[in-house]
């Protein structure tokens, strides 16, 4: 593949149906979304919970989960790595070099992003209904449901933010997943070889591809809102 | 806590959910250089090694220095690496055993066509990093404890220069951000035939210095010691070994060409 034009790199991959283009693509949204759905079930909880809960300790755990939106992907990487390495604590798994271990890597760096926009959400949800939950004679922690189900358009983009750094992100999976051909290479650690083999055109036409998708899936997303926030009145 | 049970219960949910992607297929996990996987090598020799035997291999492609590492923490089977001192080291830490030479290529010195150290066409590499040095030619270094950044340091060494200056730059880079690098300041550097035959964004730069023996680029393959890994697939991971060294293996190195020009020479008749 040696195209000099990026697009025409792009369309020409594309319509080739290539194999090899396919897999990389299903494995990149594989890690990615799987990451996502783990933060989702760790983080929408433990956000609101972190809305609502009054407990010592309280503000420190919301500046640092604030903080850890901003982990650097290659620190995050580097910690799975030192905990999942051989030699590392948690070594007898034996899945570092797997998507396995990418998907914990992604979702340590996603489930901060999620917990902290869901406490805010849910958090200007409660002063907004504070006093007609309590009148029906809940409590804080008794109200993360209701007001869960009630943020949810809102939490829609919580979750897509999630997944926009899911997808974006190379430096972690660098390293947990080794970049090998035909099993840990994604779009965008594939972007990063070809780039080092000089082959610029190919990575910015895999880049154009990696957007194009990201571009479809936010665009689900949004008419999915809609529709669902027009049927819910 | 109602709410810290659903959480507990939400995050054990979310372990199980890992896909078990264990795959029921043989395969052993290979930490090798850039220069290796980015020239196509392996690309070529592998499927023939897993026709052969069904065995896949798993190439994790870094530099020398950090794929010993990655051996000595026991996350691959075997390295495959070109920096014969630290891999006899790696051997005598008792890291790795049964060290076998495989191939060789050879560096060359690349540079801007427009040449300001006046080194083209040369054949002595010390006496052309000399020049560069003197005349504060741009080169860039790889940086990075890769067996190309140790083959430099030794040039250096020999030239009795100890580098530093605006004029030389560690990049802290692989071999092809390098070359990525180097064509655009331009500069000077030093690369593996292998990988600038198939570099794609070549700019100004061309080879300036070649054939010196002192740039002679020996591979050497190595088992990742069991007794010290007990999970290492030591029969598999032989397995790859012996064909490397084996007639069937080093024709497949041999046959190997970009554009016509073979990257890589066999040797491990020659050199056992």
């Amino acid at each position: 593949m040696h195209e000099d034009n990026a697009f025409t790199a792009a369309v020409s991959l594309i319509l080739s149906g290539d194999a090899v283009l396919g897999e990389i693509v299903r494995l990149s949204l594989a890690v990615s979304l799987t990451a996502l759905l783990v933060s989702a079930i760790i983080g929408l909880p433990l956000g609101a919970a972190l809305a609502l809960a009054r407990f010592p300790g309280r503000s420190f755990l919301v500046v640092a989960f604030n903080a850890l939106m901003g982990l650097p992907p290659v620190v995050a990487g580097l910690m799975v790595y030192l905990m999942l390495s051989r030699s590392g604590p948690l070594g007898w798994i034996g899945i570092l070099f797997t998507p396995s271990a990418m998907i914990v890597a992604q979702s340590l760096l996603i489930t901060p992003i999620i917990v902290s926009l869901t406490r805010q959400v849910v958090e200007d949800l409660w002063g907004e209904y504070e006093e007609q939950l309590r009148s029906l004679g809940s409590t804080r922690l008794q109200a993360i449901p209701t007001l869960l189900w009630d943020g949810r358009f809102s939490l829609i983009t919580t979750i897509l933010a999630g997944f926009g750094r899911a997808s974006a992100e190379v430096g972690a999976i660098l390293i947990i997943g080794g970049n090998i051909a035909g099993y840990t290479r994604t779009m965008t650690t594939a972007i990063a070889l070809e780039t080092s083999k000089g082959d610029l055109a190919l990575a910015l036409g895999l880049g154009i591809i990696l957007l194009t998708i990201t571009l479809l899936l936010n665009a689900a997303a949004y008419a999915t809102g809609r529709i669902a926030q027009k049927v819910a009145g | 806590m109602n709410v810290m049970r659903y959480i507990l219960v939400a995050g054990a949910l979310a372990l199980c959910s890992l896909p078990r992607l264990a795959s029921a297929e043989a395969f052993i996990t290979v930490a090798s250089t850039t220069s290796t996987e980015q020239s196509g090598l392996f690309g070529h020799i592998l499927p023939i090694f897993k026709d052969r035997t069904g065995i896949e291999v798993r190439v994790i492609a870094q530099g020398t220095g950090q794929a010993l590492d990655t051996g000595r923490r026991g996350d691959a089977d075997v390295v495959f690496v070109h920096a014969k001192a630290a891999e006899e080291e790696f051997v005598k830490e008792g890291s790795g055993i049964g060290r076998r030479e495989v191939m060789y290529n050879d560096f060359v010195i690349v540079g801007p066509g427009d040449d300001p150290a006046g080194i083209k066409g040369g054949k002595d590499a010390v006496a052309a990093l000399k020049k560069i040095s003197a005349s504060n030619a741009a080169f860039a270094s790889r940086g990075d404890d890769s067996g190309t950044h140790k083959a430099e340091l030794a040039l250096w060494k020999q030239a009795g220069i100890n580098p530093s200056g605006d004029w030389y730059r560690e990049l802290g880079a692989g071999m092809g951000p390098t070359l990525n690098t180097s064509a655009q300041m331009p500069a000077y550097t030093l690369t593996d035939r292998a990988t600038w035959l198939s570099f794609d964004n070549k700019g100004p730069l061309e080879v300036v210095v070649e054939g010196d023996a002192k740039l002679f680029n020996q591979y050497g393959v190595i088992l990742v010691n069991p007794g010290k890994h007990s999970h290492v697939k030591a029969e598999q991971g032989r397995a790859f070994i012996d064909w490397l060294i084996s007639k069937d293996g080093q024709n497949a190195i041999a046959e190997y060409k970009i554009n016509g020009q073979q990257l890589f020479f066999p040797n491990a008749a020659e050199t056992q």
